[in-house]
């Protein structure tokens, strides 16, 4: 082939990716261009009435800074994390975005995306409780800030404990025990978990190991990646003694987490069964999954993961997780003033005025309207310490690797060794 | 001249070439070809040969899926990958359905046809009621079949329950040593409307003056189908095998839906343990070293297949 030719024929290739490119480009703008007063916002509120929320902080953020826009897109949760998956890979991160902290933060904090804020929103850092923005650390910095963190325990339907003549929810593991016998004597299937999804049945285990480990022992596995204090063993034995109650729900393998009526959280929102251990997130689901939005409404109950005898675990250390606000590094520094606009006082407020989530700033907490998410935060202000869901701290490998052996165990598959023995190997082949 | 201008004429479609380079109308065919052939080679480059060379690569990192791919490990993604009982399971699932499909779905798929060609009412309804299911997203069906085989709720087990038949615990998909036999079986209801498909076009190909022959000679109708019909159905059988040979060494869609490659691992295959490794778990060296297996593998089997089985038939048009 000629000199000529090959010139014409990129030409010609050239300008079918021109016009391709520039009639796929229409509707893919959303992402960072490096503009200095556009900022980008993925957040994943896309039911009213968080979505119309949003968008109005969004416009009163833009008027009170003339010239900046703020484009916001609004995802169902698992569409923003496998679009911002994808964003991560590509380097084209939105410009403010969300974060959950842990092993996945220190990830994109190590492959330089995510912007150190610890100078950058100092007065703002400084108003949140100190072991509730530990999660967001990496090295002493803060890359993220947190606005709304919970914590996880048991829901339960108040109809049904009644109706099977419970009268106070079950504070020791055997009082629990005692439960499910009674609500199986009364003809109710006690818990829903959500196995087929893993980490609803692994939040059994992460709990196990909150109420047998120390903190300080928590605290060190984290640093050393080191699992072989006998309490994660004993975090396994607990699981064993609720597995050996036969409390769950029929075909609890498959049972997806919260898609649907027959998910587990769908077994709860409709009666079918008396309690779910699940986030704090659990009430807004079941609003989705019940016909008239309102889940378990009046009935919806909640309680702590109950004590375990001999543990070493703080009575009063809770396990949870929450959602921080993240810049990308490649953002415009109106994007850091953007996240301490969403952090603010007012922000907040309205944010629990909508029961959106538990506002970590101080001056929200008062504003939240459900009495179940106001008792809820009394919990997790009360807690000596929040301890992140496993999966997040040690990151997607490790708490993969961890989730599949709990429900190998729930399956019946794996002794509380094995799953220890499964996290250690993963945790090892990060080193 | 003359004698190019002849030449020239004698070729209408490049008529109006330069009559002063005899070579111009050759350029010209060669501009046309690049031309036209660019645009689908630079698809190809872009969406088939790229994305294989960066899994092999891939394949040698250990990388998270973001930031810079370089921590070079050399052939560990590949020992770990071979080394996890996981996988090794998956392997063998997915050997399990290949060699069900051939065990199951040929017979029955044969058998749909013989009976399905013949004259009978309601054939054209029949025949539809067969394919529909093939017709039908993977994903759609999968869904439906969730919720069908739901434990307690489900309408499987309610019809079971109706007959006595006490199903399990966990239900069939949550059940390990029922699972993958679920999943066969819903693979089967989805897949042998195509088998069936294939097979009617098959024997619309046998000429009738051989059933006639047969029949003369007086063969009833079963001689008929097993001495006639079906060794010339030989071609059509061994492309069918192959075809479902291959998705079989593929299947993802369906397991993932159904069981998620559940319970404790129990239906996992190679194209789930990939995905869960790489786009769920962030261990995307792992996940390409599992991908260049399974192209390995599901390469091997085609060649061998070729080789041993498909060989017949190419010598055949010969």
């Amino acid at each position: 082939m000629s000199r000529k030719t090959r010139g014409a024929a990129l030409a010609v290739l050239c300008a079918g990716v021109l016009t391709a490119a520039s009639a796929c480009g229409g509707g893919d703008d959303s992402s960072s261009g490096g503009d200095a007063n556009t900022i980008t916002w993925w957040h994943n509120s896309n039911n009213e009435p968080g979505k119309g929320y949003y968008e109005q902080v969004a416009k009163d953020f833009e008027e009170a800074n003339p010239g900046v826009e703020v484009e916001v897109t609004a995802m169902a949760h698992q569409d923003m994390v496998d679009k911002l998956a994808a964003g991560f890979q590509s380097g084209d991160v939105p410009d403010v975005y969300m974060e959950r902290g842990g092993g996945e933060l220190a990830d994109h904090v190590e492959a330089g995306l995510t912007r150190d804020l610890t100078e950058a929103a100092g007065e703002e850092i400084g108003k949140i409780a100190e072991g509730t923005l530990a999660g967001w650390q990496v090295d002493g910095k803060t890359y993220a800030i947190p606005y709304s963190v919970g914590v996880d325990g048991f829901w339960y339907n108040k109809d049904l404990f009644e109706q099977a003549g419970i009268d106070a929810p079950p504070e020791t593991m055997d009082e629990l025990l005692d439960v499910v016998d009674q609500l199986k004597a009364a003809d109710i299937t006690p818990i829903s978990v959500g196995a087929g999804d893993k980490w609803p049945a692994a939040h059994y285990w992460y709990f196990g190991a909150v109420r047998t480990c120390s903190q300080d022992v928590l605290n060190s596995a984290m640093e050393s990646m080191d699992f072989s204090d006998p309490c994660f063993v004993e975090a396994g034995e607990v699981v064993d003694q609720v597995i050996a109650a036969e409390p769950f729900n029929p075909g609890f393998l498959t049972t997806p987490g919260q898609e649907g009526a027959t998910s587990a959280s769908g077994l709860l929102a409709t009666g079918k069964v008396a309690m779910e251990l699940q986030g704090h997130w659990e009430p807004g689901v079941m609003q989705g999954l019940t016909d008239d939005g309102k889940g378990l409404g009046e009935r919806t109950g909640w309680f702590p993961f109950p004590q375990v005898e001999g543990g070493e675990g703080d009575p009063a250390g809770q396990l949870g997780g929450g959602d921080a606000w993240a810049v990308a590094e490649t953002a415009p520094d109106a994007a850091v003033d953007f996240v301490k606009h969403l952090f603010s006082d007012e922000v907040q407020q309205g944010f629990a005025e909508n029961d959106m989530g538990l506002p970590t700033n101080p001056a929200a907490i008062d504003s939240l309207s459900d009495p179940a998410l106001a008792d809820l935060i009394q919990v997790r202000d009360d807690a000596a310490y929040v301890q992140l869901f496993f999966d997040t701290l040690f990151g997607a490998s490790v708490g993969g690797a961890m989730n599949d052996a709990i429900a190998l165990q729930f399956a019946g598959d794996a002794s509380p060794q094995d799953v220890v023995d499964a996290t250690q190997q993963a945790a090892d082949q990060e080193k | 001249m003359t004698s190019t201008g002849a030449a020239v004429a004698a070729t209408p479609a490049a008529a109006p070439a330069d009559p002063d380079d005899p070579g111009s109308s050759r350029w010209r065919q060669r501009l046309e070809i690049a031309l036209f052939v660019t645009p689908a080679l630079a698809l190809m480059a872009t969406f088939v040969v790229w994305p294989v060379f960066s899994a092999v690569r891939m394949s040698f990192y250990r990388w998270k899926g973001f930031g810079p791919m370089d921590d070079f490990v050399g052939l560990r993604n590949y020992e770990r990958v071979l080394t996890d009982d996981v996988f090794k399971d998956a392997v063998l699932h997915n050997l399990t359905i290949v060699g069900l499909s051939v065990a199951v779905q040929l017979p029955l798929g044969l058998l749909l046809a013989v009976l399905l060609n013949r004259r009978i009412r309601g054939r054209g309804l029949l025949r539809t009621i067969v394919f529909v299911p093939y017709v039908l997203a993977e994903v759609i069906a999968g869904v439906v079949w969730f919720q069908l085989l739901q434990p307690r709720s489900g309408l499987v087990e309610e019809i079971l329950t109706t007959v006595s038949i006490t199903p399990p615990d966990q239900g069939f998909l949550g059940t390990p040593g029922l699972a993958l036999w679920t999943v066969f079986v819903v693979l089967t209801w989805k897949y042998l409307g195509l088998a069936v498909l294939l097979f009617l076009a098959g024997l619309q190909g046998v000429p009738d003056e051989l059933y006639e022959a047969a029949q003369l000679d007086g063969a009833g109708w079963w001689q008929v189908q097993v001495r006639v019909a079906l060794p010339l159905l030989g071609p059509t059988i061994r492309t069918w095998a192959f075809l479902s040979m291959i998705g079989s060494l593929q299947l993802f869609d369906m397991v993932w839906i159904l069981t998620g490659g559940g319970p404790a691992n129990a239906t996992t295959t190679m194209a789930t343990y990939l995905v869960s490794q790489g786009t769920q778990r962030g261990n995307y060296g792992i996940a390409g070293a599992a991908s260049v297996v399974l192209f390995v593998v599901a390469f091997a089997m085609a060649l061998l297949y070729q080789v041993l089985v498909l060989r017949r038939d190419t010598a055949e048009q010969r």
